[in-house]
């Protein structure tokens, strides 16, 4: 029940107290307790959301969108995986988005009027199906890349009329997620290697550059290292 | 039904910034105080290790200490032909939850506005007539001067790093020449400039103005703050705006003031207590204290002497709404004052991208590491014939490298494929941003009130935001780049990308959670929510903190302003209300 503020000031320097009521009560201290770090939850190699269908779509698209040359293209460096994790988890199931009915599309500058991106994402990938199956009777795969990537040009500027969801939002989603798996952390599963990293020459999670501040424009070549504490091995991109 | 508690002399909504100053003064002076946090404690040393805290997929793009939009969110449209509908994801702005609020993940830039900033409407209809018909601009009943010991009071405890450019009056070299007169020097030397903004600094001196380092927030040298918290020297990993800092080198309320607070017998901090209204004494005239909600769903009131409103400014102004407080603003008829003048801030960019053998190396940031000029803010110059009232500044702020959110491409690069591949991997090191940040005036048809349509998870109407750009922006912001485009020449750079701010304004991309008004303050309850010291003219033992007090938005970053608003209103609750409860100025 309710707890009194005497009764919360005896005996304590303080405090995260065990039970849960207690335990979001703060009086008399900075609270603290040995091994609370908060450290980034790794990634789940066999997590899946795709169909094996769904997959050979998103493998395809995301190599088209970074395809390989020297360094990895997307599903090389793991964004594929990186889908997988993000998809089925709390990113897919939107649990941190206001999500509540009704759902209306309005205007571009009121932003994602979609449903969670899990349902967005299985929906997009079907509607995609099957415009492609009535337009040119072929999947995605089956495509030219230059098709792919005027099918990929026109999902993003709008002009593909899909089904049920909004044909620039998914796009926009899918990019940007795409994205986020090249350049983020391997923690997350994607940008194998650092891959990414290596490319652009960013050093990753490392966290003191005072020696650097002079720099005066010179290239300073760092190893890129992870918030999973791995060093980049180099080697093939 | 609620379980009342026993009373306590204050209660305050919501711990970030403000919430943590005042908590700081009224334990100070002996008062029982009691902070109610919606989010989580969370602490350096804990969450936020200097190993994990560089982690773009989880802080920037996954918005782990961002405000949790499945609980409460707003709607939103540009105007009022529109229906609005509710900001599902987060973009525009970043609004925090958890203690320290947004104020954890801050980039540090902290400014003080101009003396005429504080007289918006005086001063320019003196100098270049009459405003626009529909825009409501005002005066804020307070003047730079009655707030400078408190300006100085918020940096002294920041430790803010920065050269005085108006030392009582005396203008400094190397400072900025356009600030209001300052009382003291800042605490700290500025920060040590990397090549960016040392580029920027000599293109704009050769244009003939007069570049400074920003105030910053990110510690130049180790400091020990008159609490006598200590802060380390800012390692320039590049990780501020929108990360917590890992190394004690950013001010926030956890490094600041918690580690005193928190100790004091006087103050106790409740989290995960989500208010949901304030309440009133039967007679309707003064604060009961609020109601507030737990995780597992107990309803409890809190009552209290004094209330104060100190969540992030879109929660301030949703809770006078939801609790009857005020008259709410109608865009129709001008009457009401509560979600009136909400305006924001009007940003653009231009990109210098340089040959390979100029490494710019970008991720060896800070928040608030950078070379700015004020020539073109407020009325710093003449604007006769330009259309417009107010401006902004023009900085290149090295704030990070982080190559999912910074990945500058030039002109004609594929959106996607291999042609942008290629370009992300020969700009990413050789590229550099030039920055406006330009103020917003207050319109008559920018509001905000409450949605028809759609609830919150406590089953409130969500805040519903009617808001664009006016053309006074639109000419401001083209006429702030035009000036950063020549700054960008002059660095003579291989190539320059000119992104200009558009029209409608857009909840999607990111701009900055430099949100104000709403709850604006005046010198009289008819065009105001709250006097000079915050303290509502409806209810004398309610205050507000935070940006809703501005009547409109200057071309700052708003936190030094917001803290020395919380530190003038600290003082005169502490040396006039307590002896005297009641209204601290007569309507």
């Amino acid at each position: 029940m309710h707890l009194t503020r005497r009764a919360l000031l005896t005996g304590a320097s303080l405090i995260a107290l065990s039970s849960t009521a207690l335990a979001r009560t703060y009086i008399g201290g900075v609270p603290w307790e040995p091994e609370a770090a908060n450290p980034p939850q790794v990634f789940d190699p066999s997590a899946r959301f795709f169909t094996s269908g769904e997959r050979d779509f998103v493998t395809a698209a995301v190599d088209r969108l970074i395809p390989e040359d020297e360094f990895a293209s997307a599903s090389q460096a793991g964004v594929v995986t990186f889908l997988e994790n993000q998809l089925s988890g709390a990113y897919g199931r939107g649990d941190i988005y206001y999500m509540h009915a009704p759902f209306s599309r309005g205007e571009p500058s009121q932003g994602y009027q979609e449903r969670a991106p899990a349902i967005l994402y299985r929906q997009a990938i079907a509607d995609i199906a099957a415009r492609l199956q009535a337009d040119k009777n072929k999947t995605f795969q089956e495509l030219s890349e230059e098709e792919q990537d005027q099918f990929l040009l026109d999902l993003s500027n709008g002009d593909v009329e899909l089904e049920h969801v909004d044909a620039k939002t998914f796009f926009d989603t899918f990019w940007q997620d795409t994205q986020l798996g090249f350049f983020g952390d391997p923690v997350h599963g994607g940008n194998r290697d650092m891959v990414s990293w290596r490319m652009v020459g960013f050093p990753g999670a490392r966290y003191d550059y005072r020696p650097y501040i002079d720099h005066n424009g010179r290239e300073l070549n760092f190893e890129p290292i992870s918030v999973a504490g791995a060093i980049s091995q180099g080697g093939k991109s | 039904m609620s379980k009342k508690l026993p009373r306590r002399d204050v209660v305050i909504v919501g711990f970030g910034w403000t919430g943590a100053i005042m908590a700081e003064q009224l334990t100070a002076e002996g008062l029982d105080v009691v902070a109610l946090e919606r989010g989580v404690w969370r602490d350096t040393s804990t969450d936020y290790a200097v190993t994990n805290a560089q982690d773009e997929v989880r802080y920037r793009y996954r918005d782990e200490l961002f405000e949790v939009l499945s609980r409460e969110s707003l709607t939103f449209r540009n105007n009022t032909s529109q229906d609005a509908l509710p900001m599902r994801m987060l973009g525009s702005f970043l609004p925090g939850t958890n203690v320290g609020g947004s104020g954890v993940h801050w980039n540090g830039q902290t400014w003080r506005f101009l003396p005429s900033d504080f007289q918006a409407r005086t001063h320019n209809e003196e100098r270049y007539g009459p405003l626009p018909e529909d825009m409501t601009v005002q005066d804020w009943g307070i003047t730079y001067d009655e707030l400078e010991p408190y300006y100085t009071q918020f940096e002294d405890i920041c430790g803010i790093a920065g050269k005085a450019g108006n030392l009582n009056g005396e203008i400094q070299e190397g400072g900025n020449p356009f600030e209001g007169r300052r009382s003291s020097e800042y605490p700290n030397p500025p920060m040590e400039m990397v090549l960016a903004p040392k580029l920027f600094a000599k293109a704009a001196s050769e244009l003939g103005h007069n570049p400074f380092p920003g105030p910053s927030a990110n510690m130049s040298q180790p400091y020990t703050n008159p609490l006598g918290v200590q802060l380390g020297p800012c390692t320039y990993c590049g990780f501020c705006e929108k990360y917590a800092c890992g190394n004690y080198s950013k001010a926030t309320a956890a490094t600041t003031i918690l580690p005193v607070l928190m100790r004091r017998d006087n103050f106790e901090l409740r989290t995960q207590a989500m208010v949901l209204r304030v309440l009133k004494t039967g007679d309707g005239r003064m604060a009961d204290g609020v109601e507030y909600i737990t995780p597992e769903g107990e309803v409890y009131h809190q009552p209290a002497d004094i209330v104060i409103l100190a969540a992030y400014i879109t929660h301030n102004v949703h809770l006078m709404l939801v609790s009857d407080i005020g008259e709410p603003y109608d865009p129709r008829s001008g009457e009401g004052v509560v979600g009136k003048n909400y305006a924001y801030q009007v940003t653009s960019g231009v990109s210098v991208f340089f040959d390979k053998d100029v490494h710019i190396n970008p991720y060896v940031g800070a928040g608030a590491l950078g070379m700015v000029i004020d020539e073109f803010n407020g009325d710093n110059f003449d604007h006769t014939g330009l259309g417009f009232i107010g401006g902004g500044y023009i900085a290149t702020w090295q704030t990070n490298g982080r190559p999912m959110e910074t990945h500058r491409v030039p002109e004609g690069t594929p959106k996607f494929g291999a042609g942008w591949k290629q370009a992300v991997r020969d700009n990413y090191n050789h590229s550099l941003g030039i920055g406006t940040h330009g103020a917003v005036m207050s319109y008559r048809g920018n509001y905000l009130d409450l949605d028809p349509t759609y609830k919150d998870a406590y089953g409130r109407p969500l805040m519903r935001m009617t808001f664009d750009f006016g053309d006074n922006e639109m000419k401001m912001s083209n006429f702030l780049t035009d000036r950063a485009v020549e700054i960008a020449r002059a660095m003579n750079g291989r190539e320059i990308r000119v992104a200009r701010r558009t029209r409608p304004y857009s909840i999607v991309p990111y701009q900055s959670t430099h949100n104000t008004g709403g709850t604006i303050m005046g010198d009289n309850p008819r065009d105001s929510v709250i006097n000079k010291y915050q303290q509502s003219w409806d209810l004398p033992n309610l205050f507000l903190t935070g940006a809703g007090a501005f009547p409109q938005n200057a071309g700052y970053n708003p936190t030094g302003t917001v803290g020395a608003l919380a530190y003038h209103t600290a003082n005169a609750i502490r040396t006039q209300y307590l002896r005297s409860p009641g209204p601290l100025v007569q309507a």
